[in-house]
């Protein structure tokens, strides 16, 4: 079985701290992560590997030459090969266009019987580039999947999770799944797997290389243009201030409580 | 391919441009003809999404950028006109952010003096609910119903609004930031090859260019971006539960239902709908509820959300938590308030220990009182707050158990 | 301190430090006040592959030595000494079968070792023979193709949870020291049972029992080595296993500095921090200073014993004064530090509530098993003393 993972490297966030003058994130010192939901999406891929023995897991990113280190890391958890698909024509792209040169970068490795995705990623928070690789592919896809059921040749049943439970969907292959939190314990990468992954090659593509077509790519290929970055002005509230002793506040706030109807 | 380049001559190394990118790709690097003098600004190519932020913060204009007019196949914007809700049904029954979303459109709908129409897809008894989308606002509403369409399926979901999309060419497509709509939004955006917006929080038209003005925390981090999709139609966003009050209902108002012709092709599926099984157990309704007591960083750990959740029992409330907290694993995620957790609105919303990053005040803002209890009276929550609380929050919400419990007896 | 380490013993550090933070830290205490032997963590070391650093490559194992073993046992023993030792009492009932176990009995019984599928554990204290081996009273009794072993043995870790026993019993009780023979014993062989499980100071997480032979009938090619052979097996078996003790006591040690130093950066006492205290400043100096010198000798003598492998018989060196030292200083420090860190979270650090007092009482063994301290010293005397003898006949 091919199975292939989408990955993406992104700031972590948990380190991320706040210029409390200017508001803005301080970025220095900020190291860059496996997606964490991307996590699942590589464990989950590799137990349907060793449960399907004689399959590959292929994982692939898109992003600048650093983002070598997100599939260095996937190897380490089990992963079999890693492809970064690598071009400054493919900077600035929207989810349209990342899906789009994913979708090629795939095509382009050939056979594939699953693809997975995290739900989405912690930085962009979209959760489309997974579902719009499906349908460049013209393939199937399931969203927020919980659990795998089973799996044959040629279908799968998953659960799907949703806002009120969740759904059996029955899927034919090849089909690509976004996985949520609830599918699986991501394992700490192995020994071995860190030693082999520092070994490995990582195979990386061009544009040209995946025969992308330049107008569909990057800045080019993205409808959506970012008009204007700004930092909200915050809501500053002419709120009431408490300070003092904590028995002097607590008990201010109490009575405020009061006054309003909650105690 | 767009580039951006830094001109050296007029570089004066103030380090403004690299202070305002919101990507943190410029960095200061020392110029190797005056040595501890000036600095020079360098751009990470690789990692620089041609914003164009630093060109507009560098006071020196030494920074060049040469955008390319995206060359995907652009669409005549005029031929292009209606603002569009997608009417999510859950087993028959309209999602409640459908009702959010047709007030929020129908004020769009009438700045570009176009209808408002709902699409309604599902199985063979839902047209019977399109006279309560007219009588939330919308003018006109599409159904299309077969009993295959009764639960949600991407394909023939897919190829059903997708046609529709374009046979009658509305300029705007709104959908919830649901399950459902996350999941198929994306492939219908991709299928039509436009642009689509995730989780907006605001949303507005420019009257000139009918742009659709879509608002967002963007990169992660503490800033909003405003996205268009300049060159195609529709434009279409995704908005979360929450975000927008709900239309009121007008008994008795009239709009046209259209039935949507057939077309058998449009039903193939590759997956199949086996079953639904509800389970409610693992969903703490903080979306519902009136008071929210809610913890973030500055617990420390989960023994801090034990503190909390007493303290909400005593008001009748739930416990919330910011991102932070949920990552560290201290509470689960069906607990997070804010962009990647739930919307919340509740009527008192009590803040401890989160300093209110932009993704999480997006998640909380409209609450009608916010109460802060943190260390740092500057944090952006303690500036939000109708009452803000100097103090460790471990002094203080344990004396206010106290106090209201002596309270109660 | 720089100790030049290889990428590989760095991909080593971080891989068990991965485990014992992620999997290790949030259930020590559990582990602790219970009392169970840890099954779930022991797979988590088995499937990050630390079970095998020191075995060779061709049985499965990654070759990376005692340094490699050493490396491995201080990082988690500074989150947990005590579920850290399933591992490194697995090295201890494992280096017989290294040091003295033929091809066959090698490639039976290594393998599983390795990849952590089985636990191995060491059998030579008696309740009569402890400091001297010598006095042991299990005897072997060699009839046909088998010996029959009778006897008690006791204090045995990972006894009742490992697979694999290395256990050391008198074929010849008139030959005194060369009268001991060593046996690979299996769980479930018939006569072989288990005995009393101790109630402990620390370690808890450990299982340490009783293992108790009755007419246990072992076939001749369970037998490590000659016959008569088995004081020199332990001999050997010591050599290369008290640096792994010295690891698991180096590394609780490191990790009650760490707790130290970021308590007092934290506690706030007459107004400031307790760190801005000199009596505190002192103490956290001399608890470095100590712990890096352990560190030193210890890297240093694990780089001596892995510079034997495959070295002619001859040109091998002996290692046993520089294991003594390597595990006299580090379990000796580790009982130092320990109680300064306690003292160092005052009143706090006596509490359950914070890891120290665990810390301390787990680093207690270290000074006890594989010889006490005293023994030690008497094995660090003896060889200075053959040492000057060989230097001036």
């Amino acid at each position: 079985m091919n199975i292939i993972v989408c990955i993406k490297q992104v700031p972590n966030t948990t380190d991320v701290k706040i210029d409390s003058e200017t508001g803005r994130l301080k970025r220095e010192g900020v190291e860059s992560i496996v997606n964490p939901f991307d996590e699942y999406a590589i464990e989950e891929a590799v137990r349907l590997k060793e449960k399907n023995p004689g399959s590959k897991v292929t994982v692939i990113t898109m992003g600048p030459p650093q983002a070598e280190s997100v599939l260095r890391d996937a190897l380490s958890k089990g992963a079999d090969e890693g492809v970064l698909v690598c071009d400054r024509a493919f900077g600035g792209a929207d989810t349209l266009a990342t899906a789009y040169a994913l979708s090629m970068a795939i095509k382009h490795l050939g056979n594939f019987d699953v693809i997975f995705c995290g739900k989405q990623a912690t930085d962009g928070d979209t959760a489309q580039v997974g579902p719009g690789i499906a349908e460049m592919l013209d393939i199937a896809h399931v969203a927020y999947v919980k659990k795998i059921n089973n799996i044959s040749d040629k279908s799968i049943t998953v659960e799907r999770l949703m806002e009120d439970g969740y759904d059996v969907i029955e899927s034919s292959l090849p089909v690509l799944m976004t996985v949520v939190k609830e599918i699986n314990i991501p394992r700490l990468p192995s020994l071995k797997g860190k030693i082999n992954s520092k070994k490995a090659v990582i195979k990386t593509l061009t544009a040209v290389d995946i025969g992308a077509d330049e107008k569909r790519i990057g800045l080019n290929g993205s409808p959506t243009q970012v008009k204007k970055v700004f930092t909200p002005t915050q809501k500053t509230v002419e709120g009431e201030k408490f300070v003092g002793e904590p028995d002097v506040v607590a008990s201010a706030i109490v009575a405020k409580f009061q006054e309003i109807g909650i105690v | 391919m767009s580039t951006i380049k830094i001109i050296d001559d007029k570089c004066v190394g103030c380090g403004q441009c690299a202070n305002e990118c919101p990507f943190g790709v410029i960095s200061m690097i020392e110029r190797p003809e005056h040595p501890k003098k000036f600095k020079l600004a360098k751009i990470d190519i690789n990692k620089c999404v041609y914003c164009g932020t630093c060109v507009e913060a560098c006071k020196f204009s030494a920074i060049e950028l040469q955008k390319d007019e995206p060359a995907l196949a652009e669409v005549d914007n005029s031929l292009y006109k209606g603002v569009w809700v997608y009417a999510e049904q859950r087993h028959g029954e309209i999602s409640s952010v459908v009702f959010e979303l047709l007030s929020e459109c129908k004020k769009l709908s009438q700045e570009l003096s176009v209808p408002l129409s709902a699409v309604l897809i599902g199985g063979a008894d839902i047209s019977s609910k399109a006279q309560d989308l007219i009588e939330r606002g919308a003018d006109k509403v599409y159904v299309y119903d077969d009993p295959a369409l009764a639960e949600f399926q991407d394909d023939p979901y897919t190829s059903i609004l997708t046609a529709l999309i374009k046979q009658e060419k509305p300029e705007i497509v709104v959908m919830g930031a649901t399950n459902i709509g996350r999941s198929f939004a994306s492939r219908v955006a991709a299928r039509i090859k436009t642009g689509l917006t995730a989780d907006c929080t605001a949303l507005s038209v420019d009257i000139q260019t009918r742009n659709l003005q879509q608002t967002r925390p963007a990169f992660g981090g503490n800033i909003m971006a405003t996205i268009l999709t300049p060159h195609h139609r529709p434009q279409m966003s995704t908005v979360r539960h929450k975000v927008f009050k709900e239309a009121t209902i007008q008994k008795g108002r009239q709009g046209e239902i259209i039935k949507v012709t057939k077309d058998d092709s449009l039903l193939k599926n590759r997956t199949k709908f086996i079953q639904f099984i509800g389970d409610d157990s693992s969903k703490i309704n903080i979306a519902d509820a009136d008071i929210i007591v809610s913890g973030g960083r500055g617990l420390g750990g989960k023994e801090g959300f034990k503190l909390l959740k007493e303290l909400a029992d005593l008001l009748g409330g739930a416990v919330g938590a910011s991102r932070a907290a949920v990552d560290a694993d201290w509470i689960s995620y069906s607990h997070q308030v804010g962009q990647t957790g739930r919307t919340v609105a509740p009527r008192v919303y009590i803040a401890c220990g989160i300093s209110g990053q932009i993704q999480h005040m997006v998640g909380m803002n409209s609450s009608d009182i916010i109460v802060a209890i943190n260390k740092d009276p500057f944090c952006p929550m303690m500036k939000a707050a109708n009452f803000s609380i100097e103090g460790d929050l471990f002094e203080v919400v344990p004396r206010m158990i106290k106090n209201i419990k002596e309270l109660k007896k | 301190m720089e100790y030049f380490l290889t990428e590989e013993e760095q991909m080593m550090i971080e891989t068990a430090r991965n485990v014992a933070i992620e999997k290790v830290k949030p259930i020590r205490e559990h582990y602790d006040e219970k009392e169970e032997f840890p099954w779930e963590i022991v797979k988590e070391f088995a499937q990050a592959d630390l079970c095998g650093v020191y075995i060779p490559e061709e049985y499965g194992g990654f070759g990376k030595g005692i340094m490699g073993l050493v490396l491995v046992v201080e990082e988690l023993c500074k989150v947990d000494g005590a579920i850290a030792l399933t591992l490194a009492a697995t090295a201890l009932g494992t280096l017989p079968i290294l040091i003295a176990g033929n091809e066959a009995q090698k490639n039976k019984y290594l393998p599983d070792i390795a990849s952590g599928k089985k636990l191995a554990a060491f059998g030579l204290t008696e309740a009569g023979a402890g400091s001297d081996a010598t006095g042991m009273s299990t005897t072997a009794v060699k009839e046909g193709d088998y010996y029959i072993l009778n006897g008690t043995k006791c204090f045995i870790t990972n006894g009742g949870e490992a697979e694999t026993y290395t256990i050391f019993a008198k074929t010849n009780p008139l030959r005194g020291a060369r009268g001991i023979s060593c046996f690979i014993l299996e769980k479930g062989m018939k006569g072989f049972d288990f005995g009393k499980k101790e109630k402990k100071m620390g370690i808890k997480a450990s299982s340490t029992r009783e293992l108790i032979f009755d007419n246990c009938k072992v076939h001749k090619d369970q037998l490590l080595g000659k016959e008569g052979h088995g004081l020199m097996i332990v001999q050997a078996t010591l050599d290369n296993s008290r640096p792994g003790v010295a690891a698991q006591a180096l590394g609780i040690a490191a990790g009650a500095l760490d707790e130290a130093v970021a308590y007092a950066r934290k506690r706030v006492q007459f107004g400031q921090p307790i760190a801005s205290f000199q009596g505190i400043q002192h103490m956290l100096a001399d608890m470095a200073t100590e712990v890096e010198a352990a560190r030193a000798l210890l890297y240093a003598t694990a780089r001596m014993i892995d510079s034997n492998v495959g070295k002619p018989e001859k040109e091998k060196k002996r290692t046993s004064k520089e294991s003594a030292m390597a595990k006299l200083l580090c379990s000796e420090t580790a009982m130092k530090v320990t109680t300064n860190a306690v003292q160092i979270f005052g009143g706090y650090g006596y509490s359950r509530e914070y890891p120290v007092e665990k810390m301390m009482r787990d680093a207690k063994i270290t000074t006890l098993y594989e010889g006490t301290s005293q023994i030690q010293k008497n094995e660090i005397a003896l060889n200075l003393i053959k040492e000057s003898a060989a230097k001036n006949k």
